[in-house]
């Protein structure tokens, strides 16, 4: 079978369960600032790539790598270099 | 949120490659429509695997259900549809998620548009609308690839023949079978725009399947003039499996 790129390419709610295991709180509904074009957009809108060593997140508007995210070993390791803020409810979760 | 085991109290064919399990939890806090969990399987030498599956059940059903299809080449769906048997434990945890929900208090009509599988979430959504007596307005745009690879077909009809304001259209992309009524093709702009409110009235508007058909549906709804911010969409493909 060939898989396409796009049949690779998700979205934030597939990463809903890794995120709340970070954050301990819902952060699908939680709003990210992009590094790259300052676009705001929920967590569940963003492009997913699950086929990495780890979870690569890009902004739908530009394309920038806002996350990166590997979970092996025991750790975390977690690269938020492209996502300029992060604003959640405190009640969330 | 912790894992834990559910007992899988029954399971019901819904398609020749989709099986809903219904499963006890102890620990269930209550879910909302459109909600998953993550299931995760382990192998005797310790190897863990997670998939996320979507909740099919509305909130107010006395049992979780989660509807599964089976990828021939997945690691955890062809356990799951066809060898797990009642009685069995399932390990997850959830629910998971709070961007892709729809509550019955919202008063938008409401516009779900699925492919495949991607009906499940918005099977939640229905029974939740179905069990409060919702009367607002729903439509249901629903792909599959024919007439047996419909998931609720049974339970659809029922529903939309109550006559309080759900109306389902079909549009099946392989084959038909003699005499169906319903579209013959991908979902496309046409389609969207017989079968989705006027942009006027301002529905809410939910799209949940494989990311081609969820990306093409959701550009054709914002070129066809409806607000980009009242679409959601969700996207799956096989690492589903």
């Amino acid at each position: 079978m060939t898989v396409q790129q796009s049949d690779l390419k998700l979205d934030g709610n597939a990463i809903a369960g890794l995120l709340r295991e970070i954050f301990t709180m819902e952060m699908t509904t939680a709003e990210g600032t992009c590094a790259g074009c300052h676009k705001v957009h929920a967590v569940g809108q963003v492009e997913v790539y699950m086929n990495a060593p780890g979870v690569v997140v890009r902004c739908p508007a530009c394309g920038n790598v806002q996350m990166r995210i590997v979970k092996g070993g025991g750790r975390y390791w977690l690269d938020l270099s492209g996502i300029r803020s992060l604003q959640f409810s405190a009640e969330s979760g | 949120m912790r894992w834990q085991f559910g007992t899988v109290h029954e399971l019901v064919r819904e398609t020749p490659r989709v099986s809903s399990l219904v499963l006890d939890a102890a620990d269930w806090s209550g879910h909302l429509a459109g909600q998953h969990v993550d299931v995760r399987l382990t192998a005797d030498d310790g190897y863990q695997t997670e998939r996320s599956y979507s909740i099919g059940s509305a909130p107010e059903a006395m049992r979780l259900e989660i509807t599964v299809e089976r990828l021939d080449d997945g690691e955890v769906s062809p356990y799951l549809v066809g060898e797990v048997r009642p009685g069995d434990k399932i390990e997850f945890r959830g629910p998971i998620g709070g961007y892709f929900v729809w509550k019955a208090s919202d008063d938008r009509p409401l516009l779900l548009v699925a492919g495949g599988s991607g009906v499940v979430p918005l099977m939640a959504m229905i029974r939740h609308r179905a069990a409060l007596r919702s009367m607002t307005p729903t439509r249901l745009l629903y792909s599959s690839r024919s007439e047996e690879d419909i998931i609720y077909r049974a339970e659809l009809e029922r529903l939309s023949a109550l006559g309080d304001g759900l109306t389902v259209a079909h549009t099946l992309t392989r084959s038909r079978p003699p005499g169906w009524s319903g579209y013959t093709r991908r979902i496309d702009r046409a389609m969207l725009e017989e079968v989705a409110w006027p942009k006027v009235q301002n529905p809410i508007i939910f799209v949940c399947g494989p990311t081609p058909l969820v990306e093409g549906v959701a550009r054709n709804l914002v070129d066809a003039g409806f607000d980009a911010a009242s679409i959601k969409t969700e996207r799956f493909g096989p690492t589903g499996g």
